[in-house]
């Protein structure tokens, strides 16, 4: 792992290998809080600063963890960080912390957390672990984001609570589209960013796992 | 050194984080917690004033203060429905006592049997904290402490009515747990401002309170349109639970002898 340079580790997650888009993690999380670009912003650094911290600390202590509780030891390490970004939500941005309400609580059991301090902070060093952390919850975040963009301007004519298209029910001609503000039609938006990406970076397309052979025999006359 | 694998080093491992982990938590805990308890006042604050539709236009702190100063927060007993002293409650004034704290205190609050607990709250207190709107002496909203269990968690608002003492300004919830998108829809501002001008009661046949939540939307050429509001969409049980609360609140063991005495002062 001699090329691993500080670029690849921190920007690889955001497009050639990112963590919903590529490995389909998190997407529990992807669909309720893309709602509006605000609330994506805060979740997305919120999971930025829990995988990047429990990288760096699982890293850092990755020599002593006995390898029979390590998984334990990785989540009472991501439960706590998680609890202390909610406090800190809480404290000083409460609206927010209101809207994402148990979301952010769940963080514990996003996989793209847990999943980079068993597959990368147990096997490197605390810094490039750390930058991994920021690269994984970067890609999460740059994800969230484009989903939030789309359900925000179609589903409510707004970025960031800034009014773009006029809705009807503000006296303008924009017909909101409700379905955009559900749950249902981010997997919708994730699914046609993924096939988006695999058009861009065809190395992402994986193998098909069978192929139908044509006819060999005649059947049904 | 030891071998990392061993059984002791395993336990002493699993005992230092679990006790590094549990001074990062409680501390963060006690450190932020003077900061979140004055969101939580201000949020309070907020949706009464949200409630009797006074919200100003910024929501910095000072002039939501400002806003508030014009309230006045009275003690009713709920039994009699008369004004009582904050001394009663063991306060020197209205505004510092904490009704939510009281229903569970066994001085100041009583059980509530099966059959009258519709809102499913337990402990009923005796003394309830109401909060007037005057202008010049003359009253213009009276705002009332409503709770109640929905589907998931006890809901906490507050709902405003005009001095007519059956029209409401506006209802509100400021605490609750409900299913986001569907009960969490409590707090939709669309659904809310659905409740403004609807009535409490048909005082003509009886003084019990008559509102409810419909399951789907009301039809407003009904006779009873006025006292029904559109149930929230998906969440049967969350809508179920607040037509219970304000009932129960607004009727005989809530603030039924209170709303009957203002009604006669008017």
């Amino acid at each position: 792992m001699s090329e691993m340079s500080v670029k690849k580790v921190l920007f690889d997650p955001v497009f050639t290998n990112n963590p919903i888009a590529l490995q389909i993690l998190g997407i529990c999380s992807a669909l309720a809080v893309t709602t509006s670009m605000e609330l994506s912003i805060v979740m997305g650094l919120a999971v930025c600063t829990v995988t990047g911290m429990s990288n760096l600390l699982i890293s850092t202590i990755r020599s002593q963890i006995p390898s029979s509780i390590r998984i334990i030891v990785q989540m009472t390490i991501i439960a706590s960080l998680v609890i202390v970004v909610d406090q800190i939500l809480k404290a000083y941005a409460y609206e927010i912390s209101k809207q994402l309400s148990v979301f952010v609580g769940l963080i514990i059991t996003n996989c793209i957390v847990m999943g980079r301090a068993e597959a990368f902070a147990m096997q490197n060093s605390p810094g490039i672990s750390f930058l991994d952390g920021i690269g994984n919850g970067l890609g999460y975040m740059v994800l969230l984001l484009a989903v939030a963009f789309f359900r925000e301007l179609l589903g409510a004519g707004k970025l960031f609570g800034i009014e773009i298209l006029p809705t009807v029910n503000d006296g303008g001609w924009y017909v909101p589209n409700g379905l955009l503000l559900l749950p249902p039609s981010a997997f919708f938006i994730i699914g046609f960013l993924i096939w988006g990406l695999r058009g861009w970076k065809k190395e992402q397309v994986e193998a098909p796992d069978y192929r139908m052979s044509s006819h060999t025999a005649r059947e049904a006359f | 050194m030891s071998n990392k694998e061993s059984t002791n080093k395993t336990i002493l491992v699993a005992f230092l984080l679990c006790l590094a982990c549990s001074i990062v938590v409680a501390g963060s805990v006690v450190l932020l917690k003077p900061i979140q308890e004055v969101n939580k006042a201000l949020n309070l604050k907020v949706n009464i004033l949200a409630a009797a539709g006074l919200l100003p236009e910024s929501n910095d702190a000072a002039a939501i203060e400002a806003a508030f100063s014009k309230i006045e927060a009275r003690i009713v007993d709920l039994d009699s429905g008369e004004y009582v002293e904050p001394e009663v409650v063991g306060r020197k004034e209205a505004l510092a006592y904490d009704q939510r704290k009281a229903s569970k205190d066994p001085k100041l609050s009583s059980p509530l049997s099966g059959a009258d607990d519709i809102a499913s709250i337990k402990r009923r207190v005796k003394y309830a904290k109401v909060y007037l709107v005057k202008n010049e002496g003359q009253l213009e909203t009276i705002i009332l402490p409503i709770s109640g269990y929905g589907l998931w968690s006890t809901l906490h608002g507050f709902v405003a009515l005009e001095p007519d003492v059956n029209t409401i300004v506006g209802l509100g919830f400021y605490e609750h747990a409900e299913t986001p998108g569907l009960g969490g829809e409590v707090d939709n501002p669309r659904w809310k401002s659905s409740w403004t001008g609807k009535k409490l009661f048909d005082l003509s046949s009886s003084d019990d309170p008559k509102i409810k939540l419909l399951k789907g939307s009301v039809d407003p050429a009904s006779k009873n349109a006025e006292y029904e509001v559109d149930g929230l969409a998906g969440a049967t049980l969350t809508s179920r639970g607040v037509t219970n609360l304000i009932q129960f609140w607004t009727g005989e063991h809530g603030f039924q002898q209170y709303l009957n005495h203002l009604r006669k002062e008017v």
